[in-house]
């Protein structure tokens, strides 16, 4: 690999030089148990900026309430080495406990909710009822002039209900992100 | 509770420190810690160091914890007082160094109202501590400031800080002690893989080519951990090189010793790396300074590495043995197992290892042209090592030439004597770090090898030495460059020096005499040995202005994006070295 870079003039940054170690890149559910103080999610985000790794989806919330841990579920995407550093870094922080990588351990139930606003008339409104039938979606707002959905299901399944809504008249959007868990009886 | 047992939060802090048994405390007073500072006037226990800038109190924290295994303490206040301990709580980070900042911040209920010297303190100092929390009731800081003490002191090393409001340090709270802490938040120890051991202590009985690679981790994992390295080496025979921040963890006497390795490493330490058919990696992360070129590290050998944080595994190297635990304990669980399969090497190739290493030590990849007219850095830093090398000394640097030289030039026999900025590079590490371990360390000669420019950087703890009487020698390699910077401008830039130079230096004798300490300048290369003893003997703080060669350089070099087989040995080799892709390196 020549960069074609004359000398003492470099104008190209060490970010654009091509990894070395590229391998495929995969997205990996990870599942973080924390404990619920302040600044944690602030510290796990900035692991990944200051880093360099992609966040595609990020949800937090306490999930229990006695011990003060909540659970954040961050989707990253990432070689195999990228993703083992991603755990490893994580695992160092003080309040983390747990890392769970969904991905690797076998399947998971993996779901997001969406909320859609979808503002039409005559034909459009009807076909954007009748669509919301089909993906059980239930409406939780309406007007003369629109409908609000709500959807819950596979990332793939909102994007899928979100593509047949645009040209509906689909104003909004809100989603919350991936949330999982293992399926089975076993406890991650 | 009663309200008759609760004693202030400033009380707290002071408390917990004593519980704590830090004896010294390095820091800088102002308004959002006053109670704090208060409360310190009002004991005995604990010596507080003025220093004059908040950055050299860190450093100064670093040089007392460095030399002693000790954890070091520093008090700042709010906003620039916290701002300005960002480069040394970073330093500390990648240098893996225990230090404990206290931060004075606004009353809680002033915080987020931008008031007067507030700044997000631990918003900054999250990415650059191992962990920092913001205490907002004076019944959890004693609590806190111990779970500070165990993070900074325990797995890793590294800095933690614990921001302090106003209104905490006056209200009233209960103490909690030292050993009433719940230690729920230390992370496990992973436990060692003994198929993983065994197989290495396998590849280590076969190894034909063998290398030990030592780096700061075992020097963090104590006496312990440097014996069985010691055992290891005088049981195996094996040669053995340390990282800048491994020196002194294997002495440079011994028969073993390679040198350093790496950027300015010796040619037989690279040469044996590259070469080698088997690396046992101890304590130490495949820096970038270390490996050179990634893709041409190292090629054929089988990795083992020990290393206590599972995230330096195969960060940067991939490795086939990861063995992620204490040095001390796997080293001596290693050096147990491989006694009880019958203490078993290569012998026969093992002569034929070392005589190919011997080969390429009498390439003298150190040396340099002498002169008798101008005192080559070189020189000058060769006879500070024979002239000192029998003192109780301790020895820090700055970042540059001069501490790569140093590093080259320097032996050290024991571990904490040799106190560097290894990871973050900082210029200006130096001079507070003699500071802090002169403090540790009072009767010893305490030795800054410094360049010009890197000294000028914290200049001002001239007054911090002066006031407590350290007499800490400031040994300046003056060439009036920026000399690594100019180095590179010169291989890398067309000889291009931009800014890489000062038009406006002090005169050091008078600016030391200014201070009413010694100042002496040299720039005769028959008149340095005594001078470097006047200096020795002076019993207080010297400043040595030692005028060298201003356009030496650093040799032996592994010009960025090039292999350990690719180094630069002279001036005379350098010609079209450095490849395109290695410019846009760091």
């Amino acid at each position: 690999m020549s960069l074609k870079l004359k000398k003492g003039v470099n104008k190209q940054s060490a970010y654009n030089l091509r990894d070395p170690n590229l391998d495929y890149e995969a997205a990996h559910t990870l599942s973080i148990i924390v404990d619920n103080e302040s600044g944690v999610l602030a510290r796990v985000i900035g692991l990944f900026s200051g880093r360099g790794y992609n966040i595609d989806s990020l949800t937090v919330a306490e999930v229990d309430p006695d011990g003060h841990r909540s659970r954040i579920t961050i989707v990253t995407t990432g070689t195999p080495k990228v993703i083992n550093q991603i755990k490893a870094q994580l695992n160092r922080m003080v309040p983390v406990h747990e890392v769970i990588d969904l991905t690797l351990k076998g399947k998971a139930v993996q779901r997001e909710l969406a909320i859609f606003k979808v503002v039409a008339n005559g034909n459009q409104r009807v076909e954007s009822l009748r669509l919301a039938d089909v993906f059980r979606a239930k409406v939780v707002d309406s007007t003369l002039k629109s409908f609000t959905f709500e959807l819950t299901g596979t990332s793939e399944k909102i994007d899928a209900f979100a593509e047949l809504m645009a040209p509906l008249g689909l104003e909004e959007i809100a989603r919350t992100g991936i949330v999982a868990l293992l399926r089975g009886d076993n406890s991650s | 509770m009663t309200q008759a047992n609760k004693i202030t939060g400033a009380e707290i802090v002071i408390k917990a420190l004593i519980d704590q048994g830090v004896d010294t405390v390095f820091g800088y007073p102002g308004g959002a810690i006053l109670p704090i500072y208060d409360e310190l006037f009002q004991q005995k226990k604990i010596k507080h160091i003025l220093v004059r800038h908040e950055q050299a109190a860190t450093h100064a924290a670093e040089g007392y914890a460095r030399s002693t295994g000790k954890i070091g303490v520093v008090f700042v206040t709010s906003g620039p007082g916290a701002t300005n301990s960002v480069t040394g709580l970073t330093d500390a980070l990648m240098d893996s160094v225990p230090i404990v900042v206290i931060s004075g911040q606004v009353p809680t209920f002033m915080i987020g109202n931008d008031a007067f010297q507030e700044a997000d303190t631990v918003g900054i100092t999250r990415p650059c501590t191992k962990h920092n929390w913001l205490v907002k009731d004076t019944n959890k800081l004693a609590e806190t400031i111990h779970k500070a003490f165990e993070v900074a002191g325990t797995g890793r090393p590294g800095p933690v800080l614990v921001d302090v409001p106003k209104d905490v340090q006056f209200a009233s709270g209960c103490y909690t002690k030292k050993n009433e802490i719940k230690k729920n938040f230390i992370k496990k120890e992973p436990s060692i893989d003994l198929n993983m051991l065994d197989e290495a202590i396998y590849r280590l009985e076969l190894a034909e080519r063998p290398i030990i690679y030592s780096g700061g981790g075992v020097i963090n994992s104590g006496q312990s951990a440097v014996n069985s390295l010691r055992n290891l080496v005088a049981g195996t025979n094996f040669p053995i090189t340390s990282t800048l921040m491994g020196l002194g963890s294997y002495p440079a006497s011994g028969k073993n010793w390679l040198g350093m390795l790496g950027m300015h490493g010796t040619y037989e330490a690279n040469m044996s790396m590259h070469d080698c058919d088997f690396m046992l990696c101890i304590g130490a992360r495949f820096d970038d300074r270390i490996t050179g070129r990634i893709d041409a590290f190292s090629p054929n050998s089988y990795k083992v590495h020990l290393d206590i944080d599972p995230s330096s595994i195969n960060k940067n190297i991939t490795v086939d043995a990861p063995l992620i635990g204490d040095v001390s304990q796997i080293l001596s669980m290693l050096i147990a197992r491989w006694k009880e399969r019958g203490s078993k090497v290569n012998k026969k190739k093992l002569t034929a290892w070392w005589k190919s290493i011997n080969s390429w030590k009498e390439v003298q990849s150190l040396g340099y042209e002498n002169s008798s007219s101008v005192i080559k850095p070189q020189y000058a830093v060769q006879r500070l090592e024979e002239l000192t090398k029998s003192y109780n000394r301790f020895v820090s640097t700055e970042v540059g030439q001069h501490q790569m030289w140093a590093a080259q030039f320097m032996g050290f026999e024991e571990p904490n004597r040799w106190m560097t900025s290894g990871g973050l590079g900082t210029m200006g590490y130096g001079f507070p770090a003699s500071i802090g371990i002169q403090i540790a360390h009072p009767n010893s000669l305490v030795i800054n090898v410094a360049g010009e420019a890197s000294w000028l950087m914290n200049m001002q703890e001239l007054g911090t030495a002066v006031q407590y009487r350290l007499p800490v020698k400031q040994f300046i390699l003056n060439n009036e460059r920026l000399g690594m910077v100019r180095q590179w401008q010169e291989l890398l830039h067309g000889e291009r020096y931009s800014h890489s130079w000062s038009d406006a230096l002090p005169d050091f004798v008078k600016l030391a005499e200014a201070y009413g300490i010694k100042g002496i300048r040299c720039e005769d290369p028959a008149m340095l040995d005594d001078n470097i003893r006047e200096m020795i003997d002076y019993p207080g703080p010297v400043i040595f202005d030692c005028l060298v060669e201003k356009h030496e350089n650093c040799f032996p070099m592994i010009p960025s994006g090039k292999a350990h087989n690719e180094m630069i040995l002279g001036e005379q080799t350098e010609e079209n070295s450095i490849s395109d892709d290695g410019a846009v390196l760091v």
